[in-house]
């Protein structure tokens, strides 16, 4: 984070109005450019919420978790429980009382998984502090018992996870439609990154975690205990990925228990495109990657499976740390 | 002869060598201690899991490169048979050589242009890049349908000799355990068996050549590896392509013995864990570790979900315990297995084994 600097790096940042521009001409018509593009930011930003845990608890701690995916589908679980429960509040034709049901379920569902995240930190990642290998292999095995563990609550098939009412539908801007609750996603993800960028740049606890991620035996030995700031970063990682799990499973109106891993995909290259640490990183890797896949998912459907994974090469054959690198490293 | 045929990398305990003796006889002569089709079916996956853990170790353990992309040569190797023998008019031995070969060079060439490309970046890099490929080269083997048959996969004949209704003898051998049939399924059994235990011994000797030494250091520390004159690239790479290899070589063997492939069959992320997982509990940078743990593995995995149905149905009526010692939930005892293996057995069953032998020595000579 190092948006007040002057040599602020502006490259990565305008990569994304260029893709965008760069996809003007190939769709051709502007109306459907403006679909697209909005429904590409609003999976970009889904994607960032969850990707954005992640990659502050690598950058702080230096831990991979392989086992991310599964707090996205417990919150998405959690949203379809808590949904179902208040029936009248979904189906309600007024856009205040389907907010009134939409927030505890991303309430709840960010304190399950925040919860879970706590307790996957004291089982499954404090014995492999500093090791990478072994670090991969149990938050696999994490993400595995999770995963059977969601299809033993909920059931192994596929839930619909419902709009609420007055989200269904789109807007209409003279021939281009809009569905409203990709701009509700917009706004969340809006409000996560800006939430985000003012507790690490403005508060206390943002400098030790940015400080940690700088030098962590620095801030160590001028006497913080960076060990218990860690486990706060990693359950508001969880907790923001159970956010990302309802957003996701509201976005794909289907909730799977294995869409944990289907996601861990997505946001591995979104950390890597990002640079792993780096927060503005993962934004931009999240908002390319939301983009190419609805471009190119309208021009070559055959293609958009392997669009990210070349717009992932691209980036690294460009900077092999990721666009934003997290230093020292 | 058997040191040289072992590249002096001996087990160094006496329990590893019993264990290592017993199943590698009962692999020898399963077709006649285990009568019946499945238990054929099982020692056949346990050969072919050889093969391809043994190639993974190669990459993992003994090169210290996580990747996630094995199952995707794996699955090469399994269509390029797959595909071959399907296209052929009537399958013959050419058309297998064929299928090989072209998966090998398909292999080589991915697995080159994966290592050159990825083994720039950091290690964990390699590991989350590998992961997307491989996920990719899964959709891409379900859509291209007019290739490979899509998630429905590919049923195809192999050569005469081969088949199951080939026959050496009308009259069943009579063995003391019961009668074995001299079919084609004991010729592909035994041929399977040939091509695992020269894989095996081959990499076996890679690994105890100076070259595998090499590697061996790069694991241990790239940077000094580096600082000594070895190009440690060049040496990943390698290390990638010939495991890639060998993975490819495991697939047309599974493809031969399935006489079928599909996606789930020889691409799935399921497989990919299966051989991490038995990698951790064999013991890393042991091939010994990667054959034992691949025996015990395939076979808990072909018996323990009956065992998991018959203690499902055990507990029946108590809350929560059926629902979670279903044959279904099988990957579940897959992830606490995992987890349990990190915490208490980090240098795998070899590693434990090897250790109790090195202090029962220093007891022996205080």
């Amino acid at each position: 984070m190092r948006l007040l600097n002057t040599d602020f790096d502006w490259k990565p940042l305008a990569l994304v109005p260029a893709l965008a521009l760069l996809a003007l001409p190939a769709v051709g018509s502007g109306s459907t450019w403006l679909t697209l593009t909005v429904a590409g930011l609003a999976m970009g930003m889904i994607v960032f919420i969850i990707a954005s845990g992640l990659t502050l608890v690598f950058g702080l701690m230096d831990v991979l978790n392989f086992g991310h995916g599964v707090f996205i589908a417990l919150g998405a679980f959690v949203a379809t429980t808590v949904l179902a429960s208040m029936g009248s509040y979904t189906t309600a034709d007024s856009l205040w009382l389907n907010l009134v049901a939409l927030l505890p379920a991303m309430l709840v569902a960010m304190a399950v998984a925040g919860a879970l995240g706590w307790v996957f930190e004291r089982l499954i990642i404090r014995p492999v502090y500093g090791m990478h290998l072994k670090q991969i292999l149990i938050t696999m095995g994490g993400m595995i018992i999770g995963e059977e563990m969601i299809k033993v609550i909920w059931g192994p098939g596929q839930i619909a996870l419902p709009l609420p009412e007055t989200l269904r539908g789109s807007f209409i801007f003279g021939d281009a439609s809009v569905e409203k609750y990709r701009l509700l996603a917009v706004l969340v993800g809006a409000a996560v990154f800006a939430a985000m960028v003012w507790t690490l740049n403005r508060t206390k606890v943002g400098l030790l975690v940015r400080a940690g991620v700088q030098d962590r035996e620095m801030v160590e030995s001028l006497g913080y205990r960076i060990r218990q700031l860690f486990i706060g970063v990693f359950v508001v990682g969880s907790a923001l990925a159970g956010l990302g799990g309802v957003m996701w499973g509201l976005y794909q109106q289907t909730v799977l228990p294995q869409m944990g891993a289907q996601v861990n995909v997505l946001i591995f290259i979104v950390i890597i495109i990002g640079g792993l640490g780096s927060t503005l990183g993962a934004l931009i890797g999240a908002l390319l990657v939301g983009l190419m896949a609805n471009y190119t998912g309208f021009l070559m459907p055959k293609v958009a499976l392997f669009s990210n994974i070349a717009l992932m090469v691209a980036i690294l054959l460009w900077r092999p740390q990721g666009v934003y690198p997290v230093t020292n490293r | 002869m058997l040191s040289r045929l072992l590249s002096n990398d001996l087990p160094r305990s006496r329990w590893l060598v019993a264990l290592l003796l017993v199943l590698f006889l009962g692999l020898a002569f399963a077709p006649f201690l285990f009568p019946g089709v499945k238990a054929l079916n099982v020692a056949a996956k346990v050969l072919i899991f050889v093969a391809l853990v043994a190639s993974f170790d190669l990459l993992l353990g003994y090169t210290g490169i996580v990747s996630f992309a094995h199952t995707m040569f794996f699955g090469i190797g399994a269509y390029g048979v797959a595909i071959a023998l399907n296209a052929a008019e009537t399958p013959s031995w050419g058309a297998i050589v064929l299928g090989v070969l072209g998966a090998l060079v398909i292999s080589l060439l991915l697995s080159l242009v994966i290592g050159l490309f990825s083994l720039r970046v950091k290690a964990i890099f390699f590991a989350m890049i590998t992961l997307a490929v491989a996920s990719a080269f899964l959709t891409l083997a379900s859509q291209l349908s007019d290739f490979t048959g899509g998630e429905d996969g590919l049923t195809f004949r192999v050569p005469e000799l081969l088949s199951p209704g080939f026959t050496l003898t009308e009259e069943p051998l009579v063995t003391p355990l019961g009668e074995v049939d001299l079919n084609g399924r004991l010729i592909t059994y035994y041929l399977i068996f040939l091509a695992v235990t020269a894989i095996f011994l081959t990499i076996l000797r890679i690994v105890n050549s100076p070259f595998g030494r090499v590697l061996q250091a790069i694991r241990e520390n790239d940077f000094r590896a580096e600082a000594l004159g070895y190009r440690t690239v060049v040496y990943r790479t390698l290390s990638n392509v010939l495991s890639a290899a060998f993975a490819t070589l495991a697939g047309c063997l599974l493809a031969l013995w399935l006489r079928y492939n599909g996606p789930d069959t020889s691409l799935s992320f399921e497989i990919m864990l299966d051989i991490l997982l038995i990698v951790v509990i064999g013991g890393m940078g042991t091939l010994y570790g990667a054959f034992i743990g691949s025996v015990l593995f395939v076979i808990a995995q072909s018996y323990l979900q009956d065992l998991l149905r018959l203690a499902g149905s055990a507990t029946e009526g108590l809350p929560l315990l059926p629902a979670l010692l279903t044959p279904d939930r099988w990957l579940l005892w897959l992830g606490v297995l995992f987890v349990l293996s990190v915490y208490y057995f980090p240098t795998g069953i070899v590693g434990k084994l090897r250790e109790r032998a090195v202090l029962a020595r220093r007891r022996g000579q205080p």
